[in-house]
């Protein structure tokens, strides 16, 4: 593992593993409690893919914001939403995040910085520069974290976006999160280059490559282009090389893979990778790890309960919040 | 006769065509991957194994692209069957299939055509806000686009060989809970109706509806999932004594109004059952226009049952509240009698 160019403190690396840990945790019980019937429509998971949101948010202010994708868990606990909204709104209930309007492919909470998800793909990017335009023209230093797959990046939105938010050098920084399918799609089906960072050169803008299974090398790469957007200088495309653990969504036989490329990414896991470092630089002890592991356990417990013992919409909810201010 | 799925009688239509013209041709998103699930909803599942990459065709993910090399192979002499997997993604290439497909051939004065084919699931399924919309009547207010919305094996096999012999663009509808997918693309509360296709070859031509069921005191339309809801809704009411007749337009556009009419006339009553919002949408344009051509016959206003006029909300309360349904049909149609 990479080590910090910075040194970081031990409350961020502790926040970081803790975060990363609950990102797996919650994906491990919603994709259980979708199993078992106990979740409407579907859920895409993020587990494999956890050091690209803390790596990325880690490095972001309560006040910046993100955009994210139909794969948003991981995002929303990265972002710090409280996870018994995040687990309600899979519930669809109105303690959720979204009040049970959303679900699992629309999760966010403006009040912690993250756009409710977007779930058409590519959608979130234009987006993201906008919300880049207003940060700048309205004179603040927030930025945008623009998080979207490697599929994405082949849709028309991806160019519009970028290219606006590069030659008006906005705030934002675009995330890619390559896991090398776009669906059941393998990346070299879909593209001609390698690496989707070498579409930055035709933007201007620096593209840069990140170990998606290495939460600080996500951190450092976030660290700089966040520094780049918050002093003028525009935005930045990183590319996190990562790989979902699970099938695209709800149950996917994942045919289209070997179980060899599987395994193999299986055994990069940013997770364990992490707490070996941890420990190996006495950051922590394995005792202080165990403690975060019951900490996240009674959190994700709670949560569900919490989910279950919370109260449906009504049905005539739904003619609410369709324009501004007629919300409950 | 032996019984298929809406799935099987897709694929079987596509796998004809292509072998009867070298021009046909698929292309979409996880359509042929080999591994992959055929199409969101499998309909093109096992045909790359049989007619290869470069006729099951798939694309990044890039809605415009696809409607747009579409437009384009038409234009050059190929016969496109194009699909997105949720329809909510046809707002993603409107331009191409608005300005563009719709718009070429009279833009040439009649020379050129764009013979196209759009296929595109439609249905609330716990999707939440964009992934369960249906959105028919977009493509019903733009001329030069023909519209198809069946809701049986029969139908879908018949017309889908029917789009693709037309050297028009035609949009083709299908419902998500009608498919019958199988296995893990399954889908929670689907019908999923196994229906007689006869193993011959048969077209069925644009325009022509059908009577789904005969009755003498009002008439209702619906399209795709609607129509089964008002055959439901036609047995309740039965039972108390009132007979609907229920009519399957099949096609949108062209729009068979001599069978919705000459209901009409019998029975003096419509209902017009969609999944869609109401405002300025299906119901209310087939309302209006059987009001201008029947207003004599009409011993009652005609009446929609529509979707409310909200996005689709995700909680299955709401989505059920959001949703027409057999019992707001039934109450629909004794408020005319
Ligand atoms: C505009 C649009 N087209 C297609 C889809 C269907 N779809 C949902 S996720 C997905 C794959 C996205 O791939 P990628 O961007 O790599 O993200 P990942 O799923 O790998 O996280 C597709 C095709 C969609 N939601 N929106
Ligand atoms: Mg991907």
């Amino acid at each position: 593992m990479k080590l910090l160019k910075k040194k970081v403190e031990k409350d961020l690396l502790r926040r970081m593993y803790y975060q990363m840990l609950m990102a797996r945790r919650f994906e491990e019980q919603a994709s259980l409690l979708f199993v078992n019937g106990e979740l409407p429509g579907t859920v895409h998971l993020y587990a494999g893919q956890e050091a690209v949101a803390v790596g990325v948010c880690s490095a972001l202010r309560k006040d910046d914001y993100i955009t994210s994708t139909h794969r948003p868990h991981g995002h929303a606990v990265a972002k710090g939403i409280p996870v018994k909204a995040l687990m309600a709104e899979l519930f669809a209930k109105t303690t959720g995040c979204c009040r049970g309007y959303g679900g699992s492919m629309h999760m966010g909470d403006i009040d912690y910085g993250m756009v409710p998800a977007i779930a058409i793909v590519g959608g979130g990017i234009p987006v993201a520069a906008g919300i880049g335009l207003a940060f700048k023209r309205l004179k603040t230093d927030r930025v945008v974290a623009c998080f979207f797959g490697d599929g994405a990046s082949s849709e028309g939105a991806f160019h519009e976006g970028v290219n606006m938010a590069a030659i008006w050098d906005l705030p934002v920084i675009f995330v890619c999160e390559n896991n090398l399918y776009g669906a059941s799609t393998h990346v070299s089906r879909v593209m001609k280059v390698d690496n989707i960072a070498e579409r930055a050169s035709a933007y201007g803008i620096p593209g840069v490559i990140a170990d998606g299974m290495d939460v600080l090398s996500v951190y450092d790469a976030t660290v700089e282009a966040v520094e780049r957007a918050r002093s003028g200088s525009g935005p930045t495309l990183i590319e996190c090389k990562t790989y979902r653990f699970l099938g695209h969504s709800r149950t996917d036989p994942q045919q289209y893979r070997s179980k060899e490329e599987m395994e193999f990414w299986k055994s990069k896991d940013a997770i364990p990778r992490l707490k070996a470092w941890l420990i190996e630089n006495e950051h922590f002890t394995a005792e202080e790890i165990d403690r975060i592991h019951e900490e996240v356990e009674r959190e994700l417990d709670e949560a569900v309960e919490f989910a279950k013992n919370s109260p449906s919409p009504l049905p005539e909810d739904a003619l609410k919040n369709v324009f501004v201010g007629e919300g409950s | 006769m032996r019984k298929l799925t809406i799935v099987e009688a897709l694929k079987e239509a596509i796998r004809e065509e292509m072998i009867r013209d070298e021009r046909v041709f698929c292309i979409g998103e996880d359509i042929g991957t080999p591994g992959g699930w055929g199409g969101a909803f499998t309909v093109t599942k096992g045909l790359s194994e049989e007619f290869g990459l470069d006729r099951i065709l798939d694309t990044p993910i890039a809605e415009t692209g696809i409607a747009g090399v579409a437009v384009g192979a038409a234009i050059g002499g190929l016969r496109p069957i194009a699909d997105v997997q949720y329809g909510d993604f046809l707002f993603c290439m409107m331009d191409q299939l608005v300005n563009q497909a719709a718009k070429l051939t009279y833009m040439s004065g009649g020379k050129l055509c764009i013979p196209m084919v759009m296929r595109a699931p439609v249905g609330a399924t716990t999707r939440a806000a964009q992934h369960s919309q249906s959105l028919e009547s977009y493509f019903v207010h733009v001329p030069g686009l023909k519209v198809a919305a069946p809701c049986t094996a029969y139908d879908c096999k018949g017309l889908l060989k029917s789009a693709v012999r037309d050297d028009n663009p035609v949009l083709f509808f299908e419902h998500k809970l009608l498919y019958g997918s199988k296995g893990n693309r399954a889908e929670a509360g689907a019908l999923s109706p196994a229906g007689d296709v006869p193993e011959e070859e048969y077209l069925i031509p644009f325009g022509k509806a059908v009577v789904r069921r005969e009755g003498r005191d009002v008439t209702i339309v619906g399209k795709l999932l609607t129509v089964y809801r008002a055959l439901e809704a036609a047995e309740i009411l039965s039972k108390e004594g009132i007979e609907a007749e229920v009519i399957d337009p099949r096609t949108l556009v062209p729009f068979d109004w001599d069978t919705l009419l000459s209901s009409v006339k019998k029975t003096g009553r419509l209902v017009v059952v969609d999944e869609e919002p109401g405002n300025c949408g299906w119901a209310s344009d087939i309302g209006a226009k059987t009001s201008e051509m029947a207003f004599d016959y009409l011993d009652a206003p005609v009446r929609r049952v529509t979707a409310i006029d909200t996005p689709v909300p995700f909680a299955p309360e709401m989505e059920r509240y959001y949703l027409p349904n057999a019992e707001k049909i039934v109450a629909a149609v004794k408020s005319l009698t």
